[in-house]
This record gives structure tokens, sequence and C-alpha cells, in this order.
């Protein structure tokens, strides 16, 4: 049976360089990077070497990258101890509903804090307005954070606008770029953000290694206590290989941006218009152009998402959904409630996201395979029934 | 995450479909996550025997596995005993469900007794079944 992977906003693949570079400092440098003698000196430069080709890859200073342990660590650190850090000037901070958990929860702790926070909203598509931001904006605003592009519908934010807005008034701006980096064009003298956060396993490097960048002069609370690594703000001996395998990840996925993106691009297109086409009550979710070259989010109307996703692992497709049948939590994707959708259209969303194994034929084979699938899960739904005798849904 | 069991019933659920001159029929939604189900029944007057049964769900795999065994555990068996079914048992029949979707397997129960209670108000035979009982159903 053919295996096509359509879930890169997920996680992906190790790529064959990363896996290269990180075997040999596992083999071969096992120094601690502190440590002055040529056991730990080796390491050290590898780290300083990986450094730097984050730093280039968003058009930042190497003394302005942080290695964290994840995505989520890196919005931790920038949102929590940025707030806490000036929390003198102000208590009011600004972020989104279609924030990931690692940002919204970040805001609910502080919240809990004596923090007030401002949610705000997006249209139909997923998108912001800088009218709404800069309405939200107070003499005590002290940071706001706005994610680049969403991982679930792939809206793109205006986060240069936002971000130029709160550099005037000199307030914080952290943006989270985990979904970004080597998709589109990523530099934080354009964003204008004072932190950005990004992470490996989006961009074929390694699990549990992220990045935060934090412009020179900006300062955070230290939410860790320990060593002296990472400037204090990611103590604990520093994972050595995962870091050089995001330096490899990201120097490579910024190098074949363009191109890749461009394919890419063409690939989800085809998709889209072809389930579009060939399946009838289907919508596509977030935003046909200013959006993540290679997220396709589509809802298919009467079905739910976790049947959707079982029934095409069945048939070697792996796709996610913002069903409320597959949060664990019972409620569907806070992003598509945020966005307007029913609870029955949520319940439907299917969500692609192709990458570097994606090809023609994998798109076809999709296009193909899915109308029986949904041919089969409507033939089963009282939704689809009372839809196609003019009941009311309810 | 799903037992053999629970994907082999979802992948060929038993029972799909309506029963036109049905004896009995019931819709439940789930106030959980919002899924909906449908079951039945076709159920001889005299014998009190099921004698058909068919469902229709909107849910998640588990959903539909254990509407489908839910329908396999009732079909030809008589009406006190389908009164008996408990959600547990049908779980227990597909060799258990993860906890976050045993509010599913309610699903199965709760539609066959509003299919039941349907047909006792449409027959006029006293199933014990009442009305309010349908306000909250136990989830363990
Ligand atoms: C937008 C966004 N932010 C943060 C994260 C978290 O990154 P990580 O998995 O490295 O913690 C993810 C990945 O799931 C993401 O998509
Ligand atoms: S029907 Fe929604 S979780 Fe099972």
């Amino acid at each position: 049976m053919r295996r096509v992977y359509l879930d890169h906003g997920a996680t992906t693949p190790v790529r064959k360089e990363v896996i290269e570079a990180m075997m040999q400092v596992h083999s071969e440098v096992f120094g601690n990077p502190s440590s002055i003698h040529s056991f730990g000196r080796p390491a050290r430069k590898l780290i300083e070497e990986a450094r730097e080709k984050v730093a280039q890859a968003i058009g930042a200073d190497p003394k302005e990258i942080i290695f964290t342990g994840s995505g989520t660590e890196a919005d931790n650190i920038a949102i929590i101890g940025g707030a806490r850090a000036n929390q003198k000037k102000g208590k009011h901070l600004i972020t989104t509903v279609v924030e990931h958990h690692a940002v919204l929860d970040a805001f609910k702790s502080l919240e809990k804090e004596g923090f007030e926070v401002t949610y705000l909203s997006v249209d139909g598509e997923g998108a912001v307005s800088v009218e709404e931001f800069q309405n939200a904006l107070r003499d005590d605003t002290i940071l706001v954070s706005v994610m680049h592009a969403n991982n679930e519908v792939g809206t793109i934010q205006p986060v240069e606008e936002i971000g130029k807005i709160c550099r005037e008034r000199k307030i914080l701006f952290h943006t989270d770029a985990v979904q970004t980096v080597g998709k589109v064009p990523v530099n934080v003298k354009e964003i204008n953000c004072d932190f950005l956060a990004l992470s490996g396993h989006k961009i074929y490097g390694p699990k549990g290694i992220g990045a935060l960048y934090m412009r020179r002069g900006v300062r955070v609370q230290p939410l860790y206590h320990g060593g002296g690594q990472e400037r204090k703000l990611r103590p604990g001996t520093e994972n050595v290989a995962n870091i050089v395998g995001l330096g490899v990840a990201i120097e490579h996925a910024v190098a074949e941006m363009p191109a890749e993106s461009a394919r890419l691009e063409k690939l989800r297109d085809r998709l889209i218009e072809g389930v579009l086409g060939s399946i009838e009550e289907t919508r596509l979710n977030g935003p046909r152009t200013k959006r993540l070259p290679h997220n396709a989010n589509i809802s298919i109307e009467y079905i739910e998402g976790e049947a959707l996703i079982l029934s095409m692992d069945m048939k070697g497709m792996a796709v996610s959904s913002g069903s409320a049948c597959t949060s664990g939590s019972l409620d569907p994707s806070h992003v598509l409630m945020a966005m307007g959708l029913t609870h029955t259209t949520a319940h439907g969303s299917l969500r692609m996201t192709l990458g570097h194994s994606t090809t023609d034929e994998d798109v076809d084979y999709v296009i193909t395979e899915l109308k029986p699938i949904v041919d089969k899960l409507r033939a089963m739904s009282p939704v689809w029934e009372r839809f196609q005798k003019g009941l009311p849904i309810h | 995450m799903y037992t053999d069991k629970v994907l082999d019933h979802f992948t060929n659920p038993r029972n799909v479909g309506e029963i036109e001159d049905a004896s009995g029929v019931g819709e439940v939604g789930n106030m959980k996550c919002g899924d909906i189900m449908k079951m039945y029944l076709k159920i001889n007057d005299e014998t009190n025997v099921i004698e058909d049964v068919t469902f229709k769900t909107f849910g998640c795999g588990a959903a539909i596995a254990t509407s489908s065994m839910s329908t396999e555990m009732i079909k030809g068996k008589s009406i006190d005993e389908a009164l008996n079914l408990t959600n547990r048992a049908i779980a227990d029949a597909l060799d258990g469900l993860p906890p976050v979707k045993m509010h599913c397997s309610v699903l199965a129960e709760e539609a066959l007794k509003a299919a039941l209670l349907d047909y006792q108000k449409k027959s006029g035979k006293n199933l014990g079944l009442n009305e309010d009982d349908f306000e909250d159903w136990d989830e363990e």
C-alpha cells in the first residue's frame, strides 16, 4: 500500500544531513561544552557554529540566539520571562485567540499572577486586524505576542505592522515562528520583533530542540535556575547533538525555501482544488493565498474528523483534524471555533500539511482515495441524512 | 490506541442504515463533543424479540464501533435483554476503550434506550422507560 505522509505541520522526518551531523557529534564529541580542555572545546565550537547558522537564517546576531529544549520552551521564556521582567512598567499583555497552546497557556498562567491579557479575535480566515490591535493598546501594555503563521489553518498574520507599532511604543513584541521558518521568509528586523521562537522538528531537524531570538538589550527574568548556560536562561548542560542538528536543519531549510515553497504551493493548490472539486459540501478553512505554502485545511461537512483520520490511515494517508473527538479535551479546535465555524463544520475538518516527500502522485492518490472514504462515512451519518432531506442540522 | 475489535467494527460496521417501517427509532446527541447517533429497531410485537436493528452515527471511531457492536449484541434478543445492555458491556465486548472514549459508548446505550422508549410510546407497552431518565447519563 502507498504511504502518504501529510502531517508535516505536526512534525517532519529528520533529514539525512542532520542525521549525519548528529551521529558524528554522538560518536566523536562527548565533552561537556563548558569544559575548557580539549574534550570540551570542540563541543563549544559546534554549538557556536550552530548559533551562527540559526542567527543567519533569521537575520539576527549570534549573540541574540538562545538554544532551548523546544519551541514551547522558547515561547514560555519570552512571554513569561519578558512579562515578569517588565511588570514595573505595567501589567497589560496582548495576544490572539488563535495562538498555539505553548503561547496561550503561558498567558493563562500570567493571568493567575495578576497580569491582564487582551486576546485579539480573528476574522473568518483566521487573521487578526491591526486596527483591533491598535485599539487594544494601553499605556500599561508591556508585551504583545502574535504568531507569524497559524499551525492549523496556515494564516499568515500582519506581524511586521504589529511589530512596527510595538517598537514605536517601546512595547516588547514576541512572535511564534515555529511554523514559518523554512516556509516563508523570516527576518527579525523586518518583523520588528524583540523575541522570536522556532523549533527543530518542523524543519527536518530533531525533536526536543528550539531556539529563542532575543533582541540585544532585551531583559527577561529566568524561569529556570542552575548553571550559566545559554545566558543563564536555559541552564543545564547543552544537548550538543540536537543543537548541531538544528543548525544544519535551518541552514538547509532556508537555502531550499524559494524552490521548495513554490513546489509545495503548486501541489497544495492542486490538492485543494482536487478535493473541493470532487467532493460536495466541502470548504477551505483559512485564506486562499495568504497562507503557509504547505498547508491545506478543508472541512468535509457532515462527517467527523477522527473517523476520517482513521479511514485515511487505513489507506496509508497520515493527516490530522481539529475535530472535538481528536482533541482529548472534547472541545473542537479553538482556532476553527474562533474563525466562526460551527461545531459540525469544525468536526469535519481535515488538515493536510505537505513536505519534502510529497509528490504529484501523492496528491492524485489522496484525491482518488478520499471520495470513497467520505461517501462511506456519509452513508453512516445521520447528519448527512438530515442535510439531504433538507431538515435542520442541529 | 484502539483495540483490534474496535478497528474491525469501525472498518466493517455491522447493520448500518435505516429501517423504513421501524417499530422504534431513537436519535440522541452526545453532550460532550456534539456527536449524534440514531438507532432503528424492528420488534416482533408478539414475541418481544428484536428482529432487526440498524444505526447511523456521526462520531469518532469509538462511536461508530460501539454503535456497530451494540446492534450485534441485541439483534435476535428480547427487549428485556436489550434493556439490560450497558455501555460498559458494549465497551468490554470491544476489548475495552480508551478512557477518553468511554462517553462514546454511552451514546450507543442511550440511542438504544431512546429507540426502545419510542417503541414503548408507539406500542403502548410499558417497558419501564421514563423520558426523564434521558437527562443525565453516567459515564463511568
Ligand atoms: C505554532 C507552534 N508553536 C509552538 C509549537 C511547539 O513547538 P515544540 O513542539 O518544539 O514545543 C508548535 C508545534 O507543535 C507550533 O506549531
Ligand atoms: S464521538 Fe466524539 S469522541 Fe467519540
